[in-house]
């Protein structure tokens, strides 16, 4: 019985899901928020993707049977592609322009 | 017929004025035939009409009118009557006008504006005739002013003269200021009673209605009509203007200042005579005594032989106002008509005297010299013998010596004084119309003595002296014969039995009773008892004058200038015509002269400096408003914006151009929104 | 009664002829000053033949001032409707003209005195152009105002007359023209304004019923107002005797006392006279004056007949003073157009005794007197322009011995001069007769008072006839040429009508009596 209960924690279900989607989003948010460099903020951004992609799948497997959220995870790695590449030609640029990829010293938009 | 033939005489001088005034310069002879063959037409119609009237021993009154304007419910009517006053005063005008045209031929010969002299006589008949002949006190008024202002046109005749023009505004303005009280009147009798006829006046009066209901108002238009003749006929407190108004030519002084214009207060008096009460009455005898005294003392001290004439007729109107006063009104009357006889021909005779002195002056080149001062002249008689024996019987006439016509007129005056103070007691009356009586003999015999009589002034200009021209001469005997009785009546001690005295009967009085004069038998049976008295005393008083000037004058048994010594402010105040004009000038006309200044100085000052005065004020509220305008209403639109640029400043530190801040935020509005949604 | 031409009436026609010149002249080429006078004379001179045929064909026996059925000429358009504006209903504004006893003198005045104008502005040389441009516009103004009997088309004519005598005084005046001609501007504006308030006022509280459509409708018309039926429940002027009636009263009172002018309204007068150039200063006291007296009548007097019931004697007294204070004010004058303009203080001030008689002889003698008064001041005005075209100066010291040096002028001036001292046989007396009269029976002392005025008058006038006419002429007098044809023509017909209006003031008299005698009953009997 207790080996039954203990199986039962044991044995992954949505909130393991669930709490591993939130540890990796609040580390995105955390490599967005804190890193300097600007390629270590995409990274952080793609990591929020992956939260996401984590939750769609969790929430598509454990509710209803169907393939939505699967599908909906797809696509968004596919976007994330295109956004890394899209993002790191923006890098480039500012690293023509300024030479640093330093996000500090990048505040020509400062008020 | 009557009213035909007196419409003609009233237009016909008329138009002689618009031909003679429109066309006058280039008639030949500038048209004086004109003028005087008009008048004389006049003449011999109102003497037809006068012998028509009169034998026709009727009172009966011929009268025709037009509406003259028609306002509302009122008619205006204005009209002509002919009663036997209106033919008696007709002839009085046309004969008297007639006469200075033709002397005026010669006397005003070579004169600058010499068919401009004849125009505004006609225009002066005109008026003259038209107050004659009207039946109601509007076109009274009407031609009261006409007359007035022909009046004022002939004392300027001589304008280019600053005393002409002065004397002229004088004699306009003075009138005005009696006619003002005379049309008071007329608005008083109007208001009362809806029209402006004597006729109407007088019915209504008779019917016992009164104006605004009290004999008061009665009296006072009375009075105030009145007052309309003492503008007029020079009546004291308004003579002064007449003795200036002789610096007109000496016949239109004749015809104007002495026998006609100045005789229409009288003739308005006589006129009006029904409706006036006691009281005013009285106040009229008053006025007419302190008149005829004041100008004969004036008279008596004079040197300028018009001068003399001018008091001496202030001094005879003021005989007939104190006449009709008293009730002699047939005496009244009749002494406007023997007066504008005698005094026309003084006026005349003096004319003729200045013309030869003028002359003889003109052709020794002498410019200095005064052409009417008595002083200058002395010994005539030689020289002209018509001129001084028409003068002679002139000065007799207004003595009131016997068989002379002034006799027959003054003795009735003095009768009814006397008889009036038997009645009431007013006593002081008749003592001024007798010493009156006395003083005008004796200035007119100074007068006589002076310039006929005695040395001549200067011997050399003496011999040059010429008698002046028939046309001169003429209209003088036509006067002295009309000076003698026998034209007014054949008993020449007593006026009562003549024509005159018969056709024209003191008219009864409308007021009521309480107010009325003394009835005319009353009145009669007074003046018969005092009738004989009278004559005595009047001929004695007047031989005692004359003999005084003689004694003076003539046999210097009497020294002139010890007595102007002896009576010392009495002979200064004569000289000086006891300051009348100074007073006046110094009160009334600076009077008005300092209110118009006063009130010049309101005008410009005070209600035009409060016009200018909101000027500054606005400016200063605009100055004000502009303050508001620039500080506080753009002020504050200027605070929003710096406000907004404050906290423009202040915000944009949030924008520090750091991305990952940004994304702090955007994270904590998100985990806001979800705190607030959720 | 209907007389038409081309489809318009004849008083759109007199009022609008100048404006055809106007047109006409604009179109005219600059130099050609003459063409441009002759088309300002041929303009007016038609309006004058207008006056004539209205002077023939007027039935005199109409009463007019109430009743629309008997005004005559009449043309009535509606010219401004708006249907259903929330709160107010309909509004209707008409173009509506015609003619009773009261304007019908005044248009003939008007027209005379205009014509008379362009002949004595011949002699105007700068900008002529603008100058009777503006003359013509000013010409329609004053024709309106007597015309109109609709009080919105009454008030536009009132200020359209406004702006050309602005500039006429302000750009051909004399030395102190531009102050003259705002010190006009700004008095007559400010009466302006006060009349456009109790315009508004009576017609938010005068509502007909229109008979047709069985609406009510708020109207502007003259005669509407007039009716007690016609005034709302609760409207602000509704009622008799109310406090506002007397405030609107007393507004439009002001108005048109600034006009006429009555003391202590009057400073703009001796001013704008002073600076004004002939031709104006002639419409000015001719016709301009006479709109103040004509809007009391026409406007005060029967729409407020309470009111002016309850002021009159106020108004007596007025007049009174006037009388006095002008005269005074004339005598002490040394400037010969002020003396002239302040005897105008004096003559209006006989109009406002007269018809504050409120009976038949004072309201007919007052508004013969606005006639006469016109005609006389014309003549004194235009022989000042004489004397100051040829000597450029107007103090009466300057002057003197002119009779021997400009005979025909000096007749023709005495004439005038001797009608405004009332002398009988010219038109001054009688009109001053009749408004005396009038007033004496009404009100005994003013009247009394008001008489002496003719003393002082008599005084001014022969002091000024002494010392400009009379007298040794001196030498810088001695070239001056007497009246030129021109001239001449410009003083004869005002001449002629102060003598045979003098003589047989019945044709005139004719014309006003039975509107005028309605008027009194009207008023007296408060307005029902």
């Amino acid at each position: 019985m207790n080996l039954q209960i203990l199986l039962s924690i044991a044995e992954p279900g949505l909130n393991h899901f669930l709490i591993v989607s939130a540890l990796l989003f609040s580390l995105g948010v955390m490599a967005v928020l804190s890193k300097r460099n600007v390629i270590m903020v995409l990274m952080g951004v793609e990591l929020i993707l992956n939260s996401a992609n984590i939750n769609l799948i969790a929430f598509s497997r454990f509710t209803a049977l169907s393939l939505e959220g699967q599908m909906m995870g797809l696509f968004v790695v596919i976007l994330a592609a295109a956004e890394a590449a899209v993002a790191l030609a923006i890098v480039l640029n500012i690293y023509n322009r300024f030479n640093t990829i330093n996000l500090d010293k990048i505040s020509t938009m400062k008020g | 017929m009557f009213t035909q033939a007196s419409l003609f005489i009233l237009l016909l001088p008329l138009l002689g004025f618009l031909i003679l005034i429109l066309f006058g310069k280039r008639l030949p002879r500038q048209g004086d035939w004109l003028g005087t063959g008009f008048l004389g037409i006049t003449l011999l119609l109102s003497l037809w009409l006068l012998i028509v009237k009169i034998s026709s021993h009727s009172t009966e009154v011929f009268s025709s009118g037009f509406t003259w304007a028609l306002i509302g419910d009122y008619s205006f009517t204005l009209g002509i009557m002919i009663d036997n006053l209106t033919v008696v005063m007709l002839v009085v005008v046309t004969l008297v006008s007639t006469l200075v045209h033709l002397f005026s031929i010669a006397y005003m010969k070579d004169d600058v504006r010499y068919s401009r002299y004849y125009a505004y006589l006609g225009l002066f008949s005109f008026s003259m005739l038209g107050i004659v002949l009207t039946s109601n006190l509007l076109l009274m008024y009407i031609f009261w002013e006409l007359v007035g202002i022909s009046s004022y046109l002939l004392i300027g005749h001589w304008y280019e003269k600053k005393s002409a023009s002065d004397a002229a505004n004088k004699a306009f303005i003075v009138n005005r200021i009696g006619d003002f009280g005379m049309f008071i009147g007329i608005m008083i009798l109007f208001a009362s009673f809806a029209t402006f006829s004597f006729e109407g006046i007088f019915g209504a009066l008779e019917a016992g209605e009164l104006p605004f209901g009290s004999t008061g108002w009665l009296t006072a238009a009375g009075i105030l009509i009145f007052c309309g003749a003492v503008g007029k006929s020079a009546q004291f407190p308004l003579h002064v203007w007449l003795p200036d108004a002789m610096e007109g030519p000496t016949p239109v002084s004749a015809l104007i200042h002495a026998a006609t214009m100045v005789a229409a207060g009288v003739y308005l008096v006589a006129r009006v005579f029904p409706m006036l009460t006691a009281d005013a009455l009285l106040l009229i005898a008053y006025i007419g005594a302190i008149t005829a005294l004041i100008a004969a003392t004036i008279a008596i001290t004079q040197n300028d032989i018009k001068k003399v004439l001018a008091y001496s007729t202030v001094s005879q109107l003021g005989y007939m106002i104190m006449a009709l006063g008293v009730g002699a009104w047939t005496a009244g009357f009749m002494h406007l008509v023997t007066h504008a006889a005698f005094k026309a021909g003084l006026f005349l005779g003096a004319g003729s005297v200045i013309y030869a002195m003028h002359t003889m002056l003109h052709k020794r080149h002498d410019h200095t010299t005064d052409a009417q001062d008595i002083r200058n002249m002395g010994g005539l008689r030689s020289k002209m013998p018509y001129t001084y024996v028409t003068f002679l019987i002139f000065t007799l006439a207004i003595s009131g010596i016997p068989l002379t016509s002034g006799f027959l007129s003054k003795d009735e005056i003095l009768a009814g004084t006397l008889a009036f103070s038997t009645l009431n007691g007013h006593w002081i009356l008749p003592m001024i119309a007798f010493l009156v009586a006395g003083l005008t003999a004796f200035y007119m015999f100074r007068l006589l003595i002076l310039t006929f009589h005695g040395k001549p002034a200067d011997e050399t200009g003496h011999q040059q002296i010429e008698e002046s021209p028939f046309v001169m001469t003429l209209p003088l005997m036509i006067l002295a014969a009309l000076s003698l009785f026998f034209f007014y009546s054949f008993n020449p001690i007593g006026a009562s039995s003549g024509w005159f005295w018969q056709a024209l009967e003191r008219p009864l009085s409308v007021v009521p009773e309480i107010v009325q004069p003394a009835a005319y038998p009353i009145f009669y049976q007074a003046v018969s008892s005092v009738h004989t008295l009278a004559m005595v005393l009047s001929v004695v008083i007047a031989l005692t004058g004359i003999a005084i000037a003689v004694l003076m004058y003539h046999r210097k048994k009497l020294d002139p200038a010890a007595a102007a010594q002896k009576a010392g402010f009495l002979y200064t105040g004569s000289l000086n015509k006891w300051y009348f004009d100074e007073f006046y000038s110094k009160v009334f006309v600076g009077g008005v002269m300092a209110i118009t200044r006063i009130l010049r100085w309101f005008d410009e000052k005070v209600v035009d400096g409060i016009v200018n005065a909101t000027a500054p004020i606005a400016r200063g509220i605009s100055r004000g408003s502009g303050w508001v305008d620039h500080n506080i209403v753009d002020g504050l639109v200027n605070a929003t914006a710096a406000g907004a640029s404050q906290a423009g400043g202040l915000l944009s530190r949030i924008q520090s151009g750091k991305v990952q801040t940004y994304l702090v935020y955007i994270l904590f509005g998100m985990l806001l929104l979800g705190i607030f949604f959720i | 009664m209907e007389f038409e031409i081309f489809g318009f009436g004849i008083l759109t026609w007199i009022v609008f002829i100048p404006i055809l010149g106007l047109i006409v002249l604009l179109l005219l080429p600059d130099k050609n000053s003459n063409a441009i006078r002759w088309t300002a004379a041929i303009a007016t001179g038609i309006q004058l033949i207008l006056a004539g045929i209205i002077f023939a064909l007027f039935d005199r026996t109409k009463t007019g001032i109430n009743d629309a059925e008997s005004f005559q000429f009449v043309e009535q358009f509606s010219w401004i409707t708006v249907d259903a504006v929330p709160w107010v209903g309909r509004i209707e504004i008409n173009y509506f003209l015609g003619l009773d006893g009261l304007s019908v003198l005044m248009v003939i005045l008007t027209s005379l005195i205009g014509f008379i104008g362009v002949i004595s502005s011949w002699n105007i040389e700068k900008m002529v152009k603008g100058y009777f441009a503006l003359y013509l516009l000013l010409v329609t103004g004053m024709m309106g105002v007597f015309v109109a009997l609709d009080f919105f088309l009454f008030f536009i004519f009132w200020e359209v007359m406004l702006l050309p005598m602005y500039f006429l005084i302000g750009i051909w005046g004399g030395p102190r023209r531009e102050y003259a001609a705002i010190k006009f501007f700004l008095y007559t504006f400010v009466g302006g304004i006060l009349m456009l308030l109790t315009m508004l006022a009576l017609y938010f509280s005068v509502a007909y019923t229109d008979p047709a459509t069985g609406q009510s409708v708020h109207t502007f018309n003259i005669l509407h107002m007039m009716n007690p039926a016609n005034y709302v429940e609760g409207g602000l002027l509704s009622g008799v005797d109310t406090t506002w009636r007397y405030v609107a009263w007393m507004a439009l009172f002001i108005n048109f006392a600034i006009k006429i002018p009555l003391f202590p309204f009057h400073t703009w007068l001796p001013d704008a006279h002073v600076e004004a150039p002939t031709p104006i200063s002639v419409i000015l006291a001719g016709v301009l004056l006479k709109l103040g007296t004509y809007g009391l009548l026409r406007i005060n007097f029967p729409i407020f007949p309470d009111a002016t019931v309850y002021f009159i004697y106020f108004m007596a007294a007025l007049g009174m003073i006037s009388i006095i204070y002008g005269a005074f004010c004339a005598m002490a004058q040394d400037d010969f157009k002020k003396l002239i303009a302040y005897s105008s203080i004096s003559h209006m001030g006989i109009v406002v005794l007269g018809i504050a008689a409120l009976n038949t002889q004072g309201m007919v003698g007052g508004v013969l007197q606005m006639f006469n008064h016109g005609i006389i001041t014309a003549v004194l005005f235009l022989a000042v322009g004489v004397l100051y075209d040829r000597t450029h100066t107007r103090g009466l010291y300057d002057f003197g011995g002119i009779a021997n040096q400009m005979p025909k002028y000096t007749g023709i001036a005495m004439i005038g001069m001797f009608a405004a001292l009332g002398l009988p046989g010219l038109n001054g007396f009688v009109s001053e007769l009749f408004s005396f009269l009038g007033a004496f029976e009404a009100y005994r002392w003013i009247t009394i008072v008001s008489v002496t005025g003719i003393i002082i008058t008599a005084a001014y006038i022969l002091w000024t006839v002494q010392r400009v006419f009379l007298g040794k002429t001196p030498d810088k007098l001695s070239t001056l040429e007497d009246l030129t044809p021109r001239e001449i023509l410009s003083f004869l017909p005002l001449i002629i009508l102060i003598i045979l209006l003098g003589i047989y003031p019945g044709p005139a008299i004719e014309l006003m009596n039975s509107s005028l005698s309605h008027l009194v009953e009207f008023v007296n009997t408060g307005g029902r």
